[in-house]
Parts: C-alpha cells; sequence; structure tokens
C-alpha cells in the first residue's frame, strides 16, 4: 500500500526548514514554529495516522487559537495525516463533531484575520478527519505519495450493495468516489501537488493560494468535478 | 388551531411548507428543473429530481428568510455535487442578498458515499459559505428532528451554525452507532440499544449539554415557533467566542476522564450539575428544558 512510501513527517520538515526546525512531536500531535524565508512559520498537525477525538481535535484548535492571539497575522501550515474521526461512543457523548466544528471555525478565524493558512497531506487525509483541517484553510496541497479518500472501494460495495467490478470500472473514468489524491486534485479539493523541490512549493503555496473558495470552479475547469460551480451559479441567478 | 403534526414524519417539502409563512415558500432549482445526480444515475442508482433537498426563499414571521430542507427519505439526506452544491449556492446568495436568516431543516447521514469525495469536499464548501454568512451578521439556524438525524458532515456543520433547535426525537453526532459497532464491537456501542443511542446523541442529551440551543417537542409547530424565536439569534464568531467554547468543551473532556463506561451520559449530565440526572430518560420536553444549568 502507499503507506510504504508515505513522507516521516520529520523527514518532510527537515527538507523544508532543516535538520535544526523546531517541531516536535507530542503523541499523534505535531506542532512548533518554523522557520521559512526567514520568517516564522505555525505549523500544527497530527501524525501516525492519527484517529481525530475530541482530544486531538482541541489539541489542534489550542494551538491555532494560540497563533492568533500571540502571533497575529503569521502563515499556519496544517500538516495531515489522519484516519478520520475516532470511532469511540464515548467521543460521540462528548460532542465530537462540536469539537471538529470548534476546530474548523478555528482555522475560519485565523483566515478571516489574515493568517494564511495552508493544509498540506503528506501521509493520508479521510472523511471527518480532513474537513475540519485542510478542507477549511485558503488552500489544500498534496504530497503525490499521500492518500484521500473517504471509502475503499471494496468497502463502498459493501455499504452500498453495488458491484465491486462496476464501481472498480467507473472509477477509471470518474473521480467523485474512488480514493487518490489525483481525483482530488481533478474536483478542486487539492489545489496541486508537491512534486520535486518542496521547498519551492511551499513558497508558491505562499504567494499563490487563493483567500477565496475556487475548489468549485477549479473542479469545472479540471473536469473532476463539473457541477458544483455550475448549480452554484444557478442557484445565485434563480428568479 | 393546529393539530399536532409530528415533525420527523414529515417529508422535507411539507416540513418546509409548514416551518415558514403559508404560501411563502418559493422554490430555486424545483424539481420541474430535474437536477439529478449523474453519479447515481451512472451507478444505476435511482435519482431524484432535487437531488435530496429543496432550497428557497420565504418568510417567517414575514421577515425574509432563506431555507433549506434535507429529504431523509431520499439516500438518507447524504450529500453529494448537486446537494451540497444547491446549499452552498444558497448560502452564498444569502452572502449577496443578506436575508434576516438562513433556516436549515438538516436531515442528513452525512457523505453520499456513492460520490463520496464530491460529498466530502462539499460539506466543506457548505462550511465555509456558511461562516461567511454567519460572519456578515446573517443568523443561521440549524433545525433538527428527522428520523435520519444529523450526522457525519452535517453534525459538523449544524454545530458552525448560530443556532441549533433539537426535539427530544432528534440526533445530533458524528459517526453513527452501526459504524461505531462494526468498527469496535458490541461492547463499545450497541447500536440496537435505543435507550443508550438516545442517550449519546438525541436531543434530550445535546440540550442538557448545551449541543443544542432550544429543546422543543416533535411538532412543526414547534419548531416552526423556536425557528421564529431565532430570527435574531446572531451570535458572530470572535477569538473570545472561540475561548470561551474551548474551555468548555475541554471542561467536559475532563469531567469523564475517571468514568468508565457504564452509565457515562448519566455522569456527564450529573457533572454538569443536572439535577436527577438518573430521571433523564423519563422525562419529557417541559421536565428536560427546566433540568439545563444555567
Amino acid at each position: 500500500m502507499k503507506d510504504d512510501i508515505a513522507m516521516n513527517w520529520n523527514t518532510l520538515a527537515t527538507a523544508l526548514f532543516g535538520a535544526d526546525h523546531a517541531l516536535r512531536q507530542d503523541g499523534d500531535l505535531l506542532s512548533g514554529t518554523a522557520t521559512f524565508d526567514d520568517q516564522p512559520l505555525a505549523v500544527i498537525g497530527t501524525t501516525n495516522h492519527a484517529s481525530i477525538g475530541v482530544r486531538l481535535a482541541l489539541a489542534q484548535a489550542r494551538a491555532v487559537l494560540d497563533a492568533i492571539a500571540r502571533h497575529p497575522g503569521r502563515p499556519i501550515l496544517l500538516l495531515i495525516d489522519t484516519q478520520g474521526q475516532q470511532l469511540r461512543r464515548r467521543d460521540e457523548l462528548l460532542g465530537i463533531n462540536r469539537a471538529m466544528a470548534h476546530l474548523g471555525m478555528t482555522i475560519d478565524l485565523a483566515r478571516r484575520r489574515g493568517h494564511r493558512v495552508l493544509g498540506l497531506v503528506y501521509d493520508q487525509a479521510l472523511s471527518g478527519g480532513f474537513i475540519t483541517s485542510g478542507l477549511v484553510a485558503d488552500a489544500c496541497d498534496a504530497l503525490p505519495e499521500a492518500e484521500i479518500r473517504v471509502m475503499r472501494i471494496p468497502a463502498m460495495a459493501r455499504v452500498t450493495k453495488l458491484p465491486e467490478t462496476l464501481l472498480a470500472r467507473l472509477s477509471q473514468s470518474n473521480p467523485v468516489f474512488a480514493p487518490g489524491v489525483d481525483n482530488y486534485v481533478a474536483m478542486g479539493g487539492v489545489r496541486r501537488l508537491w512534486r520535486g523541490d518542496l521547498r519551492a512549493a511551499l513558497r508558491e503555496a505562499l504567494r499563490e493560494a487563493p483567500r477565496e473558495d475556487r475548489r468549485a470552479q477549479d473542479g469545472a475547469a479540471r473536469g473532476g468535478r463539473r457541477l458544483a460551480a455550475a448549480v452554484v451559479q444557478r442557484v445565485l441567478d434563480a428568479a | 388551531m393546529n393539530v399536532h403534526l409530528s415533525y420527523a414524519e414529515c417529508p422535507a417539502r411539507e416540513r418546509l411548507q409548514r416551518i415558514v409563512d403559508p404560501g411563502s415558500f418559493h422554490e430555486w432549482l424545483p424539481p420541474a428543473e430535474r437536477l439529478t445526480s449523474p453519479h447515481l444515475a451512472a451507478l444505476g442508482v435511482p435519482s431524484s429530481f432535487d437531488d435530496g433537498v429543496a432550497i428557497g426563499r420565504a418568510t417567517l414571521a414575514g421577515r425574509p428568510v432563506f431555507v433549506a430542507a434535507q429529504e431523509g427519505r431520499f439516500m438518507g439526506g447524504g450529500v453529494g455535487e448537486v446537494h451540497g452544491a444547491k446549499l452552498a449556492g444558497l448560502l452564498r446568495r444569502a452572502l449577496r442578498d443578506r436575508p434576516h436568516a438562513v433556516v436549515l431543516l438538516a436531515e442528513s447521514g452525512g457523505v453520499r458515499l456513492h460520490e463520496a469525495n464530491a460529498g466530502l469536499i462539499a460539506v466543506s464548501e457548505v462550511m465555509r459559505a456558511l461562516l461567511d454568512v454567519r460572519a456578515a451578521g446573517v443568523p443561521v439556524v440549524v433545525l433538527i428532528g428527522g428520523a435520519n438525524g444529523c450526522f457525519g458532515g452535517m453534525g459538523i456543520v449544524a454545530r458552525c451554525a448560530d443556532r441549533v433547535v433539537m426535539s427530544d426525537v432528534g440526533r445530533l453526532a458524528m459517526s453513527g452507532p452501526e459504524v461505531i459497532e462494526a468498527s469496535h464491537g458490541v461492547d463499545e456501542f450497541d447500536a440496537r440499544d435505543r435507550a443508550l443511542v438516545w442517550r449519546t446523541t438525541g436531543g434530550k442529551h445535546r440540550w442538557l449539554t448545551g449541543d443544542c440551543d432550544a429543546l422543543v417537542e416533535d411538532d412543526v409547530e414547534a419548531f416552526r415557533a423556536a425557528a421564529i424565536a431565532s430570527l435574531d439569534a446572531s451570535a458572530p464568531v470572535t477569538l473570545e467566542t472561540l475561548e470561551a467554547e474551548h474551555a468548555l468543551l475541554a471542561a467536559r473532556l475532563a469531567l469523564l476522564a475517571d468514568v468508565s463506561h457504564e452509565d457515562d451520559a448519566v455522569a456527564l449530565w450529573s457533572r454538569l450539575g443536572v439535577a436527577d440526572a438518573a430521571r433523564v430518560g423519563d422525562l419529557d420536553v417541559d421536565e428536560l428544558r427546566a433540568l439545563r444549568p444555567a
């Protein structure tokens, strides 16, 4: 599987910020301040294919709130590696959806207050763990060897009771349900893949990532999500 | 005047018609336009001419509002590309036209698996558009009382709104009990234990914890009244409000640190200051309303 070749967070951080980067791992949480092109950058993320429960959602939200309060305007890089939301009853009891909404809202507030917020899927991004991180940043990029999905095709076949062969065949031409980082690029959910010089890619992202949500238009232009932008426009124009 | 009508048992469009002022709902992209999901068609799955959500403008107590209602009877209210774009479009239009409120009758299992990638991105687009509307001072009110509950990405979206109204039969959560049971076994979450499901995700629990702002009976008229009462509920998001939210959620997490699996809902309510927490399951909505700690 892709796990074999995905990049370790420390390798990535070293490539981006040098071996003396100040990022630290605490359990599944990554955080710290990096220096990039002589400018401080807040880095917040997860590793170990983290399962995002209430505790880890709050830990990330805390780091975003601290960046807003202590370092107004400092760019924030979200490093994403998650297996999705934690599937535990206790988390549901405690309101995991509220904790994840809270995390998403801290990121949203950071954007509104002028922080540039970038997501980077460096390993894997699944479902609920992705909605309230990279997908609510200004833009989300990914490494080519990353994996993004909601559900693998065999599991999807079981749940939807559709033949696996049909799903596998259709997934060749339609990116809307099958796993794959390229599918997310085609749909506009991922802005671009970082190939080659990672420092150049981060520099470009900090400079070029749009501040408004252009993903539906990107998906239409790239042919992977042909309807979303047009439907939004039809709603805006409807008599 | 009004005969009791169960909100949970109403189809989405009927719900919508009865929540807003009579005859005031004007639908955008109605079923006559036959805007269906091409992805369902490609899979040979039946589609719907509204892709499972009705959107438009209306008046509520005479004031202009934008409204949306998800139809739980179609794909469990699952969010696909078109469905999600209709919701996002409504919110973008609200940002442009500034109605007095946006009222979302949410009923959804979350992302529609048949077009899961598109649905996942769409939910995040809805989130961003909703928070734009909220930041503009237009309150977004989410009503939850459908038989399918409000789960997955829509459970997150609901908690991004200014105000959440639930009935006691409504459910609000992230992952469904069946998914958790399939993942970690029946000892983790017995999806057939209805009392446990309701203690964990139901309207009474969400009311006692403050996860919903109003608790109503399973009655369309009660939801209408609560929606009207929410018209001026704009609650701007600031660093201060998010710090307060953070403190609340962190304190809640700490409350159960030493509690085992058994009866943790009752322990949580009790530690939140609810008197008679053990009796919550037997109490009706009126009695519950009086129980919430200040």
